[in-house]
Order: structure tokens, then C-alpha cells, then sequence
């Protein structure tokens, strides 16, 4: 019996995890899916919050300033990419200027620093591609941009040599309170834990609903995404948010950290919590409003479109904490935008919660940093052929578009909870995320996963595991 | 450092030909860095036949018609680098490269030949909505699991885009024993050679469905459908016209485009149509002793005009350094514009300089649309010098006129040459 098991590798389970495994406890995260940030932690805007938009005095509120004051050092004690950027939101019709002022005073009071109002002349200064129309906007200093893949899988690889199991391909199919603890029913057989902490996105309202009589309702809030090039990456250097009105939330429209531009999201409700394709509708409703706030985006420069799910709980809010009916389920449901913001924090309040409950004591062997995949465009020319003499994969080039070596790959497949797919060496190295969208590089790709994975063949090689296989047969094999 | 004359970007076809024309026209420094483990470039995956009737007159598959050319480039004793990628080009002809033996190096030219190719449009430039499943691949990419690798990609096909690649890989993939449903195609012509339409769908009893494009993608692992609509005129999908297929697969055949990220970061100015550099009649760029040919120039039909169009580089580059020997480049003469209006889309070279042309300069070009019984024409300011019909011209086949320097030295005020197609 594990002492906790965290359903859901996302960037909450994950979180949890990571912080879990501070303490001296056995703890195993199951996942469906075959890798880590496979839900609704892979296709989000990536950004980190100031704090400004939740409510006064909500957990929303309290964790996204917290996540955002602690993403920093943790981007550097498990290395990756995080970049305060700052934040603008713009007002484009004077007679809503009072929406500025409100979200300010609304910021101020959840505590977010450095906010204040500029108008058009600064405005333009700051953003020179913002629309004609823009006024006035409120500026966040402290609003950033985030790996989303690599924060989540750092947080998990560090949670994995700290001691956690990690059960990919596991689908919770029941969840049963015993007399101690709980069987948790899975595709791979039962599991039993003394405590469950439920991190599973779009389905957290399934599990709860297992173990208590207090419903929840997770809805499945879908939003469709462009991804442009990195030629179009610097058209705007803040993260740009329309100011809320009538009409709706607006599209952001952003810098990644990788140096792409990134526009969306829009907003669905659906019913189908698998749904993460994107319309036409969707994408024709991000182009025409990414133009809300900047102007001359250059559409040609679209490299790819994705849809994301947002885990939306009818009250808007996180529910974080022990379910009233069921002791020793620990709810981490409702975690949408600021989810990823907020994930540092969320991961120490259910680790509060268990330690309390637990009794949970320290380990004095934890480790509290890691090092990333390493990226040899960060060295001097020196370095990097000192690199290639002891390691002359990291010589070859993979993937063109962003210039990924063959060492970082390896090192990709070979560290904890390596890659075992083509999304999951994206994912560690952008391989494949470029302009071209995997076409030169996935077949080389394949062939090193084949080589590396243990026991790997061509047709075990998938896009994201499951069914979704990039070769079915060899030439002429049923003529 | 190393230092060279000429080094060529690429050993394609492109740079092969370049580079055995650099040769032969007495130039003993060239190097070629080649990405891939082999010569040859994408010629290497295209095992199908039809290759070299203008050159050397016979049908060659793609390796075999490489295989000529690197034949050339080893009995010249001209120097390549294979696995090893260029890094970067600098405006002064510094180029960085990298591969596993030599480490990232670096390479003083005299003269650089951008002869990069092109790549094939993705998936995420059309914006094609849908789930995003395995099973999705540009033809190319699947040209070369089926070609190089011996491994199917799926089973029931639909291809979109009637793009070359595609239509040779409607065939590929039938006769390995997958079933190709259909093609659609967004525009109301082919993008593909009549002779690839022919004997690579209709050969085979394969649809091709003009005017049509991809409306949704099912299946969340793996491809299980594609749905298809017809389009209007602005290519907007027209509700109540969709149809559904089953399929695994789906190709995109959408177009290519010259891989030119290099080439702007050196600061070479490219044409928004054809998205490859500006030439002038050396195919040289707005940066002295920097030339371009090939598909990354623009994307050629036949590999034959490819080859051509890259002797010439060669040559030209060979008689700049020629020149900087001899004290700089020539100052004669003057420059002439080549101006594409009503039909033509765009040439290449963009300008010519009379004095310093070859005796005789091809002038390439493509139509906006299909036309038929159409005249070209080409002017010299306001006069007309040449009209000739042409039976049927479509976008996805390369047009030519020749230049004749004599011609044009007879008109020593000359401004604008006007290429442009004539109802009558």
C-alpha cells in the first residue's frame, strides 16, 4: 500500500509530487497517458500571471500571486525556461477606461506588485505594433512566459529521483473507500493508498464524484490557439490581453519563451472532455481578435494551430483540500487559468494539507535541484566543440528548424521518465516544433527512439503513445 | 578558419551542378556542406522515373540522375562535407558549420552559392481545424519512410494538394498496396505537371477533386476520417457540400517553399512571391559574390531547369572572383528592370545589366492561372519583341524566354523589359 497516490501527471500532480516528496512517504502518480503534461498542462497560453484577475480574497487569487513570486527560483533550481516579460492589458474604447482602473485596484488588493496604468504615448513606446485604437493599458511587471512542458516535467523528474513512482498508460477506472485507505481500480490492475490527492484535470469532477456525495462539476472549456514563427516572435515583447468587456475576455497575444508569437484562446464549453480539436470557427475567432490589441500580425506565419482543454469548475475557483465526506481524498480539481502560475503553490498546499494530516516528517536526503536538457546554443563556440569531442552527437543536427542535436535527444530519451515518443522528445528539446513542423526531423526521430528505447521497434514508435503509431507496416506487406 | 572560394550551401542537385560548373569553368577552391549522409539531396527519395529528358535525353529516376551529377563532382575532385549543417552565413561570407568530427567550424568564402532547396508547406500554414492524430504527414515525408525506409505509413489514404510530390505519392502508395481515396486540390487548376495528373491518378482511377480542401480531421491517436467540402471562389468552404472519408492517412501536398533562413540572416532580400532571394542576371543577390539556384531561388517543375539554372551560378561565381582578382567587379552598362504584369507572376533574375549578361540569358517565369491560346510577350520599353502562342499554360509548370544580349544592346536607354501574356 502506497502511503499517497496523485491521480494525474499534469503540472498540479506534478506540483504535489514534487513537494510530496520532500517528506518521508511512499508515493506513486498514475497517468492515462504515457508521459507527463499530456492533458490540459500541454496546451495553454504558457504564461505566468501577475494575479490581477481572480477575485479579492480567493484561493484563485492567493495561489496565482504565490505561484508567480516562486516561479523564479524555481525555474532556476530545476532549470527551465521562465522569462518576466511583463504583462499589458489593453484598453481600446475610452469608455470602458474604468474596467483598467478596477482590475488595478483589484490587483493592488490581491497583492500583486509594480502595476500601474500607462496611456497611449508609453503605450506605443513599449509595444510599437499595439493597435491604433489602444488607449491606455494596465502594465504588470511582474507578468511572464513559461516553458509549460518543461516546468511540469521538471517538476516531476525531480519528484521521480526523490523518490516517487510514476505509472504511465494507467487509467483510473474506480476509486473504492475501504475501511483503511482507498483501491484505486486501474487498466493495470488495483492499487491501494491510505490517501488520494485527485490532479486530474478535466476529470477530477469523475473521481470525486466516486468517493463523495458533494458533486462536482468540472466543465471542459475549450480554446484554439495560432502558433506563429520565430520571424514573427518579436512583433510584440509583452504579453498583450485585451481588457475584458461585454464581448468577452479577448485573445492574448504573446511572445513564447521559445521565441514564437502565440494568439488565443478562444472560449467553448463542450461536452466531449477528449475534445481538443480545433474549428474553423475557433481559429477564424482568434485571428480576427488577436487584432483587437496589435495590429499587423503576420498570419502567413502560422506554424501550427492546437486546442486546449481548461478544467472550468462552475464557481470558478480552485478546490483544493480534503472532501468534506470522504477523509483522506485530497481534491486538487478546478485548476484552470492561472493553474500553471499557480502550480509551485498549489504543490505546497497539498503537501501542507497531507503533512498535517499525515504527520508527514522531512527527509534529509532530499534533492531540491535538476538540471535540464542541456542546450549547447547557450554555450561559447569553445564550449560547444569541447562538447562535440567528448560527445559527438551533440555535432549532429536532427531537427533543422531549431537546430536540435542528437545528444540533446539522447539526453531527452535517457533521463528520468525519458522520452518515448515524438511529442515527448518535442516536448524536452523542441525538436520538431519548428517551421516545418517535424517533417525533416521526424523520421530521424524514429530512428533514434527505435535504436535507444529498450526493446523498441519501428512500430513501437508513436506521435503520444496509445494507438497513435507513425508507421503501420512495411512496403507491400499486404499485396 | 578555414578558407575557400567558392563554398557551396547544399549538395543537391542544385549544388551539385553549380559546383561542377564552378570547376570546369577553372576555379580550383569550391567546398559543398551537405546536410544529409550522402549527395545527391532530395533526388535521393524520388525512386520514380521521368527524370532528365532535357538534360540527357533519356528517363532517369532521381538517385540515377543525382548519381550523374556526383559522378561529375568526384572526377573533378571537388571537395565535400557530408552530415555536416550549415549553422549560419554571415553579409561577409563567413559560413559556420557543424558535424560530429569537426566540431562547429567556420569557412571563409569569396563567393557563397545558396543552393539550399525548399521544404514543404505544414499542416499548421493551411490552419486545417481538427484534432491533431498520427498519421499526418507532408508526402515528402512519407516519400521518404516509404522510399528510404521500406515502411508504410498507413493503409487508407486522402491526399490534399495536388502538388508534384503528391501526385507521385497517389501512385507510391497504391502500388505498395495502400488504397488512395482521393485528392483534393483548393485551387480550380492542379498544382502538380499534366503528366504527373495522368499517369499517377488517372493511371490508377484516382479522384481528383478540384476546388476542394480539408474541413475537419477525426481521430484522436491515429487519422480515422477527413472530411472534404468544396470551396468557393475566395476558397471558403461551402456548407452542405462535405463529404467524408475513412482513411488513416492523410498527405499534404500544398506547396513547397525555399528554405531561406540562412539567406535572411545574412541580410539577402528575397521576393514575397517566390519567397527566394532578388537575383540579377548572375543570379547573384543584393549581396556581392552571394548567388542563388535551385529550388531555394524558386520552386523549379523539373530537376533539368534546376541544373541549368545552377551551371550558370557556378559559372558566374567562378568570373566574379575572376574579377576581384582583376581589381572589382565591372562597372558597364546599366541596370534593367524585368517587370511580371497581367498573368505572369514573377522571373527570375529580376533585373538584367546588358553589359554584363551572358550572350544569351534565360528569363523564368510562372502563370497566376490556367490560360489557353495565350500569347507571351516580352517588351523592351514600349516595343514588343517578342510574341508567341502558347497552347495551354498552368501555374504548376515553369515558362521560360530568352534574353539575347545583342538584342537588348541595341537599346542603350533601355528601362523596363515587360514579360506578359497577350489574348491576342
Amino acid at each position: 500500500m502506497f502511503d499517497i497516490v496523485i491521480i494525474g501527471a499534469g503540472v498540479s500532480g506534478a506540483a504535489a509530487a514534487r513537494e510530496l516528496s520532500r517528506y518521508n512517504a511512499s508515493i506513486c502518480v498514475l497517468e492515462k497517458a504515457e508521459d507527463v503534461c499530456s492533458g490540459t498542462s500541454k496546451a495553454n497560453s504558457a504564461i505566468v500571471h501577475a494575479g490581477f484577475d481572480a477575485a479579492n480574497g480567493s484561493l484563485m487569487a492567493k495561489l496565482n500571486v504565490q505561484g508567480n513570486k516562486m516561479m523564479e527560483q524555481l525555474s532556476k533550481d530545476l532549470d527551465f525556461p521562465f522569462k518576466q516579460n511583463g504583462s499589458l492589458v489593453v484598453c481600446t474604447d475610452e469608455s470602458t477606461r474604468d474596467g483598467l482602473q478596477a482590475l488595478l485596484e483589484r490587483g493592488i488588493k490581491n497583492g500583486v506588485e509594480g502595476l500601474r496604468i500607462v496611456e497611449r504615448e508609453e503605450l506605443v513606446e513599449m509595444e510599437p505594433n499595439i493597435s491604433d485604437e489602444a488607449v491606455a493599458a494596465l502594465y504588470a511587471p511582474t507578468g511572464g512566459i513559461v516553458c509549460p512542458f518543461n516546468l511540469n516535467i521538471a517538476l516531476a523528474e525531480n519528484a521521480y529521483v526523490n523518490g516517487v513512482e510514476f505509472r504511465f498508460n494507467t487509467e483510473v477506472t474506480d476509486i473504492r473507500k475501504e475501511e483503511e485507505g482507498f483501491t484505486i481500480c486501474t487498466n493495470n490492475g488495483d492499487v491501494r493508498a491510505r490517501y488520494v490527492v485527485n490532479a486530474a484535470g478535466v476529470y477530477a469532477d469523475k473521481f470525486h464524484n466516486m468517493v463523495s456525495e458533494k458533486k462536482i462539476n468540472i466543465i471542459a472549456r475549450r480554446g484554439d490557439y495560432c502558433l506563429l514563427d520565430k520571424t514573427a516572435g518579436t512583433h510584440v515583447s509583452h504579453t498583450v490581453f485585451a481588457l475584458p468587456t461585454k464581448m468577452g475576455k479577448g485573445i492574448l497575444v504573446s511572445p513564447t519563451i521559445h521565441g514564437n508569437l502565440l494568439i488565443g484562446p478562444t472560449a467553448v464549453d463542450i461536452e466531449n472532455k477528449e475534445g481538443t480539436n480545433t474549428t474553423r470557427e475557433g481559429l477564424d475567432e482568434a485571428i480576427t481578435k488577436s487584432a483587437i490589441t496589435v495590429k499587423n500580425i503576420p498570419m502567413r506565419q502560422v506554424i501550427t494551430s492546437f486546442a486546449g482543454l481548461r478544467a472550468h469548475e462552475e464557481g470558478h475557483e480552485f478546490i483544493i483540500g480534503e472532501v468534506e465526506d470522504c477523509p483522506g481524498f485530497i481534491d486538487c480539481a478546478g485548476i484552470e487559468s492561472p493553474g500553471l502560475t499557480a502550480s509551485p503553490a498549489v504543490g505546497v498546499m497539498v503537501a501542507d494539507i497531507l503533512q498535517e494530516k499525515m504527520g508527514l516528517t522531512k527527509k534529509d536526503n532530499f534533492i531540491a535541484t535538476r538540471k535540464g536538457v542541456l542546450n549547447p546554443e547557450e554555450m561559447s563556440l569553445e564550449e560547444r566543440n569541447e562538447l562535440i569531442k567528448k560527445n559527438p552527437a551533440y555535432g549532429n543536427i536532427i531537427c533543422r528548424c531549431e537546430m536540435i542535436t542528437e545528444g540533446e535527444i539522447l539526453d531527452a530519451i535517457h533521463r528520468p521518465l525519458g522520452a518515448r515518443s515524438l511529442d515527448g522528445v518535442k516536448r524536452r528539446t523542441r525538436a520538431g516544433m519548428g517551421r516545418c513542423q517535424a517533417g525533416f526531423c521526424s523520421p530521424r526521430t524514429m530512428e533514434i527512439l527505435e535504436r535507444e528505447v529498450p526493446g523498441f521497434t519501428m512500430y513501437d514508435v508513436t506521435k503520444s503513445g496509445g494507438e497513435s503509431a507513425i508507421v503501420v507496416g512495411i512496403n507491400k506487406d499486404r499485396i | 578558419m578555414k578558407f575557400y572560394d567558392i563554398v557551396i550551401v547544399g549538395g543537391g542537385p542544385a549544388g551539385l551542378a553549380a559546383a561542377a560548373s564552378a570547376k570546369r569553368a577553372g576555379n580550383d577552391s569550391i567546398l559543398i556542406l551537405e546536410r544529409d549522409k550522402e549527395l545527391g539531396g532530395i533526388l535521393n527519395q524520388c525512386i520514380h522515373n521521368g527524370f532528365g529528358l532535357h538534360t540527357f535525353k533519356e528517363e532517369l529516376t532521381g538517385p540515377e540522375y543525382a548519381g550523374r551529377f556526383i559522378e561529375q563532382v568526384k572526377e573533378l575532385n571537388i571537395e565535400y562535407m557530408l552530415n555536416t549543417m550549415v549553422m549560419d552565413i554571415s553579409a561577409d561570407k563567413v559560413v559556420t558549420a557543424m558535424n560530429r568530427t569537426d566540431g562547429m567550424f567556420q569557412v571563409q568564402a569569396k563567393a557563397v552559392i545558396l543552393a539550399m532547396g525548399c521544404r514543404e508547406r505544414a499542416r499548421g500554414a493551411l490552419n486545417i481545424p481538427g484534432y491533431r492524430p498520427a498519421g499526418i504527414f507532408s508526402a515528402g515525408t512519407a516519400q521518404r519512410l516509404v522510399n528510404m525506409e521500406g515502411y508504410m505509413p498507413g493503409r487508407e489514404v486522402v491526399i490534399l494538394g495536388s502538388g508534384d510530390i503528391g501526385l507521385i505519392m497517389a501512385r507510391r502508395m497504391t502500388l505498395e498496396g495502400a488504397k488512395v481515396k482521393v485528392v483534393a486540390e483548393l485551387m480550380p487548376y492542379s498544382g502538380g505537371l499534366k503528366r504527373n495528373i495522368v499517369q499517377c491518378l488517372d493511371d490508377f482511377g484516382i479522384p481528383l477533386k478540384l476546388s476542394h480542401t480539408v474541413v475537419d480531421i477525426e481521430g484522436k491517436e491515429r487519422v480515422e476520417g477527413i472530411t472534404i467540402a468544396e470551396v468557393d471562389g475566395r476558397g471558403k468552404p461551402i456548407p452542405g457540400t462535405e463529404e467524408h472519408y475513412t482513411c488513416d492517412t492523410l498527405l499534404l501536398s500544398c506547396g513547397l517553399i525555399p528554405e531561406n533562413e540562412l539567406s535572411r540572416s545574412a541580410g539577402v532580400e528575397m521576393s514575397p512571391i517566390t519567397s527566394g532571394p532578388l537575383v540579377n542576371e548572375s543570379l547573384e543577390t543584393n549581396i556581392e559574390g552571394v548567388f542563388a539556384c535551385g529550388n531555394v531561388l524558386h520552386v523549379h517543375d523539373l530537376v533539368d531547369f534546376v541544373s541549368e539554372e545552377a551551371a550558370a551560378a557556378g559559372r558566374n561565381a567562378v568570373k566574379y572572383i575572376n574579377q576581384l582578382a582583376e581589381g572589382g567587379k565591372s562597372e558597364a552598362g546599366h541596370e534593367v528592370k524585368i517587370v511580371p504584369v497581367d498573368g505572369v507572376r514573377y522571373t527570375v533574375p529580376v533585373t538584367v545589366n546588358p553589359d554584363r549578361m551572358d550572350d544569351t540569358m534565360i528569363v523564368r517565369f510562372r502563370v497566376g492561372n490556367v490560360f489557353q491560346n495565350r500569347y507571351v510577350a516580352v517588351y523592351l520599353d514600349e516595343e514588343r519583341i517578342y510574341h508567341k502562342k502558347r497552347a495551354i499554360m498552368a501555374p504548376g509548370e515553369m515558362e521560360s524566354v530568352k534574353l539575347e544580349k545583342e538584342v537588348l544592346k541595341k537599346y542603350p536607354d533601355l528601362k523596363t523589359i515587360t514579360i506578359k501574356l497577350e489574348e491576342k
